[in-house]
């Protein structure tokens, strides 16, 4: 009984210095949850951590702004911890007793595959802003990130081109997923219509986490004796630190042998020594370096976000990548659809997403397809500089639709990338 | 014909680069290098370097190191706030608002390194001559062979000669007569360069028979020294992944091995040592003497987890003897505990170790082969820890009581050993070098909070292997399990490697539960 009384004591007390430690929740009662689905912990916090930060400054925003619709944004931020599984757990969690109006959150893709069936068995939204692989599309997700065609496909053709060094040989390495093997599958494809032979290609997988690199970067060099070579990284999470710490230290250079990564941002690079790297390549739809007005905006907010917050490392260093500028995208254009819907409802909200627009900090006017829940994007090629930034050697003219059925998978000419196409087809 | 104009414009360089004060560059082609099109740069480049002044290594120089910026028309070399016009060589103050950077990508990066490589083969020192000749190695335009040749006949040196030597006959399989490529086919056949194999690869599908013969045959030659470093690598690989292992190992070695307790705690305070070295590093960034942190981080990793694994012993683990079971639990939840306060303290993210600038990059052995810096000094750090336990154990008293305790634990007690201080003494001691092994896990992988989790499975696998209580059986255990990883690895790629390597210790296991060295004789549990 005494520990019993204990027990509910301490709870009031919680409660009470939890309402004293937000008296505005009081002035505020219109609020509208929101969900923050990134892993904090494990291998894959390398990259995700500052995806949770950039989506609380945005919602900051917005609530400094007024809210959506009058709604002020009350995020509910949940660590999945890497797990996949628990990726499933904690998105059904956010779902059902959290009710949260919209998700932001994922980076692998495998942890996408996961969360997936709980999103289309509860109805709920998802918006993904990293790259993958595509061979996806569902009523319930926004992707905000590129699709295959709009990183992939355009790094390994400037790779052949005069200017990417023209190479020959391609060594595929990638953490072993679904993301870097459906990537492959598909760069396998289309090198192979590009006359590339089979011997000129070689795919090889880690795992998650791996961090010893000796043998990969000794194969690598062995490889790259039979012609001008280039690799294709899919490597994901904190095992990049220790393959680029082995490239520089065994004196693999981008002039001989380009590594070119899709999953590699400025985040990713903080940290390692970045000199003997300075023209590996990276194939993004935003760098940090991109200069025009909008992005100057963007990093200076982010900057002053990062200082006022005191996150570890960017206060000092404030640092943005591709997958920030399209978790930062997802949000406003989430606000603008439920502002044109003038609801949270779900298949209202998912109306409302086509055709949206917003000026996006890598220059260009960002728009949701109207039909295929992918965004068009301008693609970006970048080179490492010396203070790990990137300098941009390539770009698209414009923006270019997403394709995520990949021509190069056999099969995929009969999909059609509309998600209430495919249900009916079901 | 024009590469043959731009070669002779090059000995004309080397000439003027001794002789001639500096004057105004080209404009022309200084604005063409910073805004035109690739292949246009590419022209200019050739144009600047052709033009014979030595201001345009530092043009050049310049932009590969990404310090060449326009503004407006004007082409700028800023440095250190300052900037000086690129064509005229004149201070430009105040320095323009509005620059944009010159961005030089790889192929254009390339071709300025060859470029000023070409310039420096005739430089005095024999270091910059060797570094050029390497870095020309790797591709040379054609248009510098008679530059080249003309060097070969004033070089002394061995080494620069005979990379000079493959330089000009890679150039002359191009573009020769039959007879000259069939003696560059020779001479690329007697190098171990990787260059020289694909340019052989090349000529190997030749139109010509006999060409084709002799490349086949230069290839065989050029293959079996590559070979030779390739193996090289794969066992420096090996003693690199064994001697990591047996660093994570050594401590698990004494407290599991020696004392008995199945310490699942083992991987955090590996983990703890880790943490340990970053927060020194930290302490240390803004002093002058950045390089020397490991000098401090070294003995306060092995104190912190040295010390935190005698509070350990104290207060949780001492309870327990001979209660194996119940010491797995207790420290698994030590484990999660200590894991749990530093993603409390520092974060769950991981935080970033750098490495001191001596232990960047590699030594150059073959010309396939470079061993980094961090990997050999971990070695070397292995070694001498190894030997300082070895010391310590069999040359001193607490060695002697360890050694007594653990064989003997009741006798030791009768003759005056103080048996609760001494487990106390080894306990922290195992820990201690466990905290050791975060150090230089430090410098080589990620610093987390889980990090110890991918190190303590490796680390009972390693003293199960050897012998329970064998401490030369750790070691052999450490570098037979590095090797076999390793040379997996190469074969069937990491995943599989891991498996297999599991499996066999299974099966391993299976057939000799003692490992690989038995305990001779009658031990006292037994």
């Amino acid at each position: 009984m005494k520990r019993r009384s204990f027990v509910k004591a301490l709870a009031l007390a919680a409660s009470i210095a939890a309402l004293g430690a937000a008296p505005q929740a009081f002035a505020q009662t219109k609020t509208v949850k929101v969900g923050v689905l990134h892993s904090l912990s494990g291998t894959m916090a390398i990259s995700e951590t500052v995806l949770k930060d950039v989506a609380l400054m945005a919602f900051d925003e917005i609530n400094a702004q007024g809210g959506v619709m009058g709604y002020k944004i009350e995020p509910v931020v949940v660590d999945p911890a890497s797990n996949w599984p628990l990726f499933a757990e904690k998105a059904r969690q956010l779902l059902t007793q959290e009710k949260v109006a919209t998700v932001f959150g994922c980076w692998t893709s495998v942890s996408r595959k996961s969360v997936l069936p709980v999103f289309e068995e509860l109805n709920g939204l998802l918006f993904y802003p990293v790259q993958y692989e595509g061979e996806e599309i569902s009523k319930n997700v926004f992707y905000t990130g590129a699709a295959p065609n709009q990183q992939a496909i355009p790094a390994v053709e400037y790779l052949m081109s005069a200017d990417g060094g023209g190479a020959k040989r391609w060594y595929l390495l990638g953490t072993d997923y679904v993301y870097p093997r459906t990537t492959n599958k598909i760069l396998r494809a289309f090198l192979k219509s590009k006359g590339v032979a089979e011997k000129d290609i070689e795919e090889v997988y880690t795992p998650f986490g791996h961090s010893d690199y000796q043998t990969i970067v000794a194969n690598i060099k062995k490889f790259s004796a039979g012609g001008k070579t280039a690799v294709v990284s899919t490597i994901n999470g904190d095992s990049n630190v220790p393959f680029y710490k082995e490239l520089g230290n065994q004196g693999l250079k981008a002039t001989d042998v380009p590594v070119v990564a899709f999953s590699v941002g400025e985040e990713e690079l903080r940290g390692v020594d970045t000199k003997p790297l300075v023209g590996h390549l990276a194939a993004w739809n935003y760098f940090m370096s991109i200069k025009n007005p909008t992005n100057e905006e963007f990093t200076k907010k982010w900057a002053a976000y990062a200082k006022a917050k005191g996150l570890p490392g960017h206060k000092d260093k404030p640092l943005t990548n591709d997958p920030m500028e399209a978790t930062y995208i997802g949000i406003h254009m989430w606000k603008q659809a439920a502002e044109k819907a003038k609801s949270f409802d779900v298949a209202k909200v998912t109306a409302a997403m086509a055709g949206q627009t917003f000026t996006a900090p890598s220059g260009i006017l960002s728009k949701m397809d109207e039909k295929n829940h992918h965004l068009y994007k301008a693609v970006f090629i970048g080179e490492v500089k010396a203070d790990g930034q990137f300098n941009v050697v390539w770009k698209t003219k414009g923006p270019v639709k997403a394709q995520p059925w990949s021509p190069f998978i056999p099969g995929n000419d009969k999909k059609v990338d509309e998600p209430a196409l495919m249900a009916v087809k079901k | 014909m024009r590469a043959g104009k731009r070669a002779r414009a090059l000995c004309g360089v080397l000439a003027l680069f001794i002789s001639t004060a500096a004057s105004a560059l080209d404009g022309a082609a200084i604005e063409k290098l910073a805004f035109g099109e690739s292949d246009e740069r590419i022209q200019a480049l050739g144009a600047l370097v052709a033009e014979g002044d030595p201001r345009a290594a530092e043009v050049l120089a310049a932009l590969a190191a990404g310090e060449l910026q326009t503004a407006g028309k004007r082409v700028l070399i800023v440095r250190a706030g300052e900037a000086l016009d690129a064509a005229t060589g004149e201070k430009v103050a105040p320095l323009p608002a509005e620059r944009e950077d010159v961005v030089a990508n790889n192929r254009l990066r390339g071709a300025i390194g060859r470029a000023l490589a070409a310039l420096k083969l005739v430089s005095r020192e024999r270091g910059e001559r060797l570094a050029a000749a390497r870095a020309l190695a790797g591709g040379a335009d054609a248009s510098m062979l008679p530059l080249v040749k003309r060097t070969l006949e004033a070089e002394t040196d061995a080494d620069v000669r005979s990379l000079l030597e493959l330089i000009a006959a890679s150039m002359e399989l191009k573009t020769g007569d039959r007879r000259s490529r069939l003696s560059a086919i020779r001479t690329l056949g007697s190098s171990g360069n990787p260059s020289s194999k694909t340019l052989l690869l090349e000529a190997a599908a030749d139109a010509d028979a006999e060409i084709r013969a002799e490349a086949q045959k230069s290839l065989l030659a050029v293959d079996a020294r590559l070979r030779r470093g390739e193996w090289l690598g794969l066992a420096f690989a090996g003693v690199s992944l064994g001697s990591i292992l047996l660093l994570a190992a050594l401590g698990l070695a004494i407290t599991y091995g020696l004392m008995g307790v199945i310490n699942m705690a083992h991987g955090e305070l590996i983990m703890v040592g880790a943490y340990t070295t970053y927060v020194v590093q930290s302490l240390f960034r803004s002093s002058g003497f950045f390089d020397w942190y490991l000098v401090a981080a070294v003995p306060s990793a092995f104190m912190v987890s040295g010390l935190l694994g005698m509070a350990l012993e104290r207060s949780v683990i001492r309870w327990l003897y001979g209660r194996s079971l119940e010491t797995l639990l207790a420290t698994w939840g030590i484990s999660l505990i200590l894991m749990q306060t530093v993603r409390t303290l520092f974060g769950a993210q991981n935080v970033q170790v750098e490495n001191p600038s001596f232990m960047s990059g590699g030594i150059q052995v073959l010309s396939n082969v470079v061993l980094p810096w961090n990997r050999i000094v971990i070695i070397a750090f292995t070694v001498a820890v190894l030997l300082g336990m070895w010391i310590l154990l069999s040359r001193t008293r607490l060695g002697l009581y360890i050694r007594g305790v653990t064989q003997n634990r009741a006798m030791a007690s009768c003759v005056g050993v103080p048996t609760a201080r001494v487990d106390t003494w080894a306990f922290g001691l195992g820990s201690g070098i466990a905290g050791l092994a975060g150090c230089a896990l430090s410098q080589i992988g990620n610093v987390g909070p889980d990090l110890g989790q991918g190190y303590i499975v490796d680390s009972f696998m390693v003293v199960v292997f050897g012998g329970v209580g064998q401490l030369a059986g750790t070691v052999h255990a450490a570098l037979v399990l590095g090797f076999a990883n390793k040379l997996l690895e190469s074969w069937s790629g990491a995943v599989i490697a891991k498996i297999a390597v599991l499996v066999f210790i299974i099966f391993f296991i299976q057939r000799r539960p003692q490992g690989l060295f038995a305990l001779k004789g009658r031990a006292v549990e037994s």
